[in-house]
């Protein structure tokens, strides 16, 4: 077995641990530079409407703000989660994390139904170059919440089978920080997608 | 579906029939040959599987000499072509083909895989490490590579090769002018190298951070270790760049969304931004490894500290920074205007200034020094020159103004094979023949090297320096031919000469391979070139192990401190203690599989097969998931057994 330092957090405790932390960090500075590009190719063709719908006519300003809130939520059920994993209360754990994915499943769905409202409306992503570049900088954000909901399942399915190990303490402290970067992202999509759009 | 059946496997080009016959008849052979000789599982078990960083390392290493053939006859090809006017060996579309072909595997799958592999080898050992952060990724991030280039290299046979260049410039990549099947080649194939390149860029990034030996500080780190440790902060930050320009360009091609096309409200000009905004972190990426080879080499070989390596080591960070700020340089015709250009003008300019500092430290490092003429150390020797005329002509090219008198001509070619040969391939020379030792216990031949050196270097000055002066009279870049009147005949058939002498020269390299394999003395001492860095504290070929004891480092170049004071040499048995190990694995060579297959359905755009397929990536995430192997651990007695053998005790 690994060397398991007792003085440190329980996802902290192997050397194997403090190597995957720091390398998912270093993951997350990657997919920043990702959103970044995304965001510029947006921000670049946000104006080319090619005669399709705008902004100001298409977004549904009630669907967005359902969505920020189930997802910021999510993000601070998530914070319980882990204060209950340092507490070593592995049944407040999978309870708070059940409660976020359902939240981010919740996010999911508006969303889906979201685009689907779009393209009945005639807005897909061949139509116009902005609707191209929106539509796949939200559905990259979606696809990572879906990939984030059934990782996390994964997880759960590991701490009932394992209880709370520095291994499993460990993994679910990294979809942690994979749930807030995807919080953090959000947040740009509604300031700069939404926000900044809707007057027209 | 717009993929007719026929269209798949090309047919009618008796160049493309031989190869098609040759892949297929090469493939029966090797897979004769593993039967026949009863190495399956001896492939599955110590190479296949493995999660070993050296023999992760050799195999990057024989993908690159692999591509450095395919790529090499991708330019024979092209100067036999363009040796005389009017030549009709290759039409205008099959020479498109093959300067992108030529471009993509020349950047991509031989010196990113033969610079990535000498690191697989070097950089744990250099560091005192017993292996890498991650070493089942290490093992993923091969494996996808080799499935890109793998797919990659399928596609003269079995589609159509991609044919609008290496930078793949919209609208002409776009589905509106190349219709075929070769763009979607390159924007898959090289998406699934990309993942493999950024997983090792994250994962080596960790190792040097987190997991040097005990004293060594970050300023006491081998110059090898910090310029690869500046490249894997550059890739982890460009190519995800890259992984999004080219998803957008797979949009754009399979789902007729509108980001670089014409119509619609796209814009073709996101493309060349995107493009370069990684392309030109890129270049730096395969250059700060290659100059680190190079320092090691001209220190060792010249007995003496490398000098300046306080200076080195900002001139690296520096170009790191600026390599960020210059890419609008790769376009300045395209109208960005004077103030954009201007700025981009300086910036370019300014990554001369920590690269002159670079050349003078390794002038001076040799200065007063007791130079050994290894064929490494030839190496090294002839690309100062060279590699400063390519610098030289880069800061002609940084000028905007005067660059639209240069752009897209012979005279860039020339430029950017200046930068890259000497720069990259001779540096990945020289680490061949100074750490040969160090990967198979046994040194290349010395003799055949210096044929090796002679008729590569002549053949490649031979080969490009025409390119300047036919770049200046005029002649362009990716033409398929020129015609008697332009008066460019002699200089085109130097150029074409040159490039035969070049391939004489890899032609000696694999003999000496193939030499030295068979006939050369295995007896020769682990040290064999009396080095300073801790590689050379180990075995040859280093046990898996790395270290029995990993080594304490109290200066830098610390295996030549340890020689001078007599501390550490001997080793302690009493303190040796079991040494924990990972386990082989078989997913990481399922994902390249399996990423294989979804690829190849990708790019015929058989979008049900292929999603079917991808739900096999899941099943593999989800195994790995739920992995929790330990990795096992070495007895004492094996250890001390091993240690024993090499050390020549009883």
């Amino acid at each position: 077995m690994a060397k398991v330092d007792k003085s440190l957090p329980l996802e902290y405790q192997t050397e194997q641990s403090r190597l995957n932390i720091l390398g998912f960090w270093i993951f997350l500075g990657a997919e920043v530079v990702l959103f970044a590009t995304l965001f510029a190719a947006y921000g670049s063709l946000k104006d080319n409407f090619a005669g399709g719908p705008t902004p100001a006519e298409l977004f549904k300003l009630k669907d967005v703000m359902i969505e920020t809130l189930l997802l910021l939520t999510s993000s601070f059920t998530c914070g319980i989660a882990i204060w209950y994993m340092r507490r070593q209360n592995l049944k407040g754990l999978l309870t708070w994390l059940i409660i976020t994915l359902a939240l981010g499943a919740g996010f999911v769905f508006v969303e889906v139904n979201e685009f689907i409202h779009y393209v009945h409306e005639g807005a897909t992503m061949q139509t116009s170059a902005f609707l191209s570049s929106f539509f796949v900088l939200l559905g990259t954000h979606g696809l990572h919440v879906s990939i984030g909901i059934g990782w996390a399942i994964l997880i759960i399915i590991q701490l009932m089978k394992h209880g709370l190990t520095p291994t499993t303490a460990r993994k679910t402290f990294i979809i942690s920080l994979y749930w807030h970067f995807l919080d953090v992202v959000w947040i740009f999509i509604f300031t700069f997608v939404y926000l900044a759009r809707m007057g027209g | 579906m717009h993929i007719k059946w026929e269209d798949i496997v090309i047919t009618g080009d008796p160049l493309i029939l031989s190869a098609q016959i040759g892949i297929t008849l090469t493939m029966l052979a090797i897979v004769v040959g593993v039967t026949y000789f009863k190495k399956w599982q001896y492939l599955w078990d110590e190479w296949i599987t493995t999660v070993d960083h050296k023999k992760i390392g050799i195999m990057y290493i024989i993908v690159a000499v692999l591509m450095f053939f395919r790529g090499g006859v991708d330019g024979l090809m092209m100067k036999y072509q363009t040796s005389a006017p009017e030549m009709d060996f290759l039409d205008a579309q099959h020479y498109n083909e093959v300067f992108t072909t030529h471009g993509v595997i020349m950047i991509l799958f031989m010196a990113m895989p033969a610079l990535i592999g000498l690191m697989n080898v070097v950089i744990p050992l250099q560091i005192g490490a017993r292996d890498v952060a991650f070493p089942q990724l290490n093992a993923l991030s091969f494996w996808l590579t080799f499935s890109g280039a793998m797919l990659f290299n399928i596609s003269f046979v079995i589609g159509g090769s991609p044919d609008a260049g290496w930078t793949s410039y919209f609208p002409l990549a776009g589905k509106e002018f190349t219709p075929g099947v070769g763009n979607n080649f390159y924007a898959i194939a090289l998406q699934i190298a990309g993942i493999g390149t950024l997983m090792t860029g994250i994962n080596f990034v960790v190792t040097i951070l987190k997991m040097r030996a005990k004293g060594m500080t970050l300023m006491k780190m081998p110059m090898f270790t910090w310029t690869s440790l500046i490249t894997n902060v550059i890739i982890v930050f460009a190519f995800p760049i890259l992984t999004v320009a080219l998803a957008l360009m797979t949009f754009d091609r399979l789902f007729g969304t509108h980001f670089f096309t014409i119509s619609g409200g796209g814009n073709a000009m996101l493309w060349n931004n995107l493009f370069w905004l990684w392309g030109h972190p890129e270049v730096y990426i395969v250059i700060l490894p290659a100059f680190g080879m190079f320092s090691e080499v001209i220190a060792t070989f010249s007995r003496k500290r490398l000098y300046g390596y306080n200076s080195m080591i900002i001139s690296i960070v520096g170009i790191a920074i600026l390599s960020m700020v210059v890419w609008v340089h790769h376009f300045y015709t395209m109208g960005s205007g004077p103030v954009v250009n201007s700025v981009f003008s300086i910036t370019t300019m300014l990554i001369a200034v920590p690269t002159g500092v670079k050349i003078f430290n390794w002038l001076f490092t040799m200065r007063k020094g007791r130079i050994q003429f290894t064929t490494a150390m030839l190496w090294s020797l002839a690309f100062i020159p060279t590699f400063t005329i390519g610098g030289v002509t880069g800061v002609m090219l940084a000028m905007a103004a005067a660059d639209y008198q240069y752009h897209n001509t012979l005279f860039l070619v020339a430029h950017f094979h200046y930068v890259l040969i000497p720069g990259v391939v001779y540096a990945v020379f020289a680490g061949f023949y100074y750490w040969w030792p160090k990967m198979f216990g046994y040194a290349l031949n010395e003799r055949l090297g210096k044929w090796h050196f002679w008729l590569f270097n002549i053949g490649f000055n031979v080969t490009f320096m025409p390119m300047f002066f036919l770049g200046l009279q005029g002649a362009v870049r990716r033409s398929y031919t020129f015609s008697a009147e332009s008066g460019f005949a002699p200089l085109f058939m130097l150029s074409a000469i040159g490039s035969l002498i070049l391939a004489a020269g890899f032609a000696v390299l694999v003999y000496n391979i193939y030499y030295s394999t068979r006939y050369a003395d295995r007896k020769i001492s682990t040290d064999p070139w009396d080095a300073r860095t801790l590689e050379w504290h180990t075995a040859s070929p280093v046990q898996p192990y790395n270290f029995a004891i990993t080594p304490e480092v109290k200066a830098l170049d610390a295996f030549w401190y340890m020689k001078k004071n007599k501390e550490g040499l001997v080793l302690k048995e009493e303190e040796l203690e079991e040494i924990h190990m990972p386990s082989n694995s078989w997913l990481p060579f399922y994902m390249c599989a399996i990423f294989g297959v979804v690829g190849f359905l990708l790019v015929f755009e058989l979008f049900i097969p292929a999603a079917i397929c991808s739900l096999g990536i899941f099943v593999g995430l989800i195994i790995r998931s739920f992995d929790y192997d330990e990795g096992y651990h070495i007895k004492l007695d094996v250890i001390k057994k091993t240690e024993r053998a090499w050390r020549g005790e009883k």
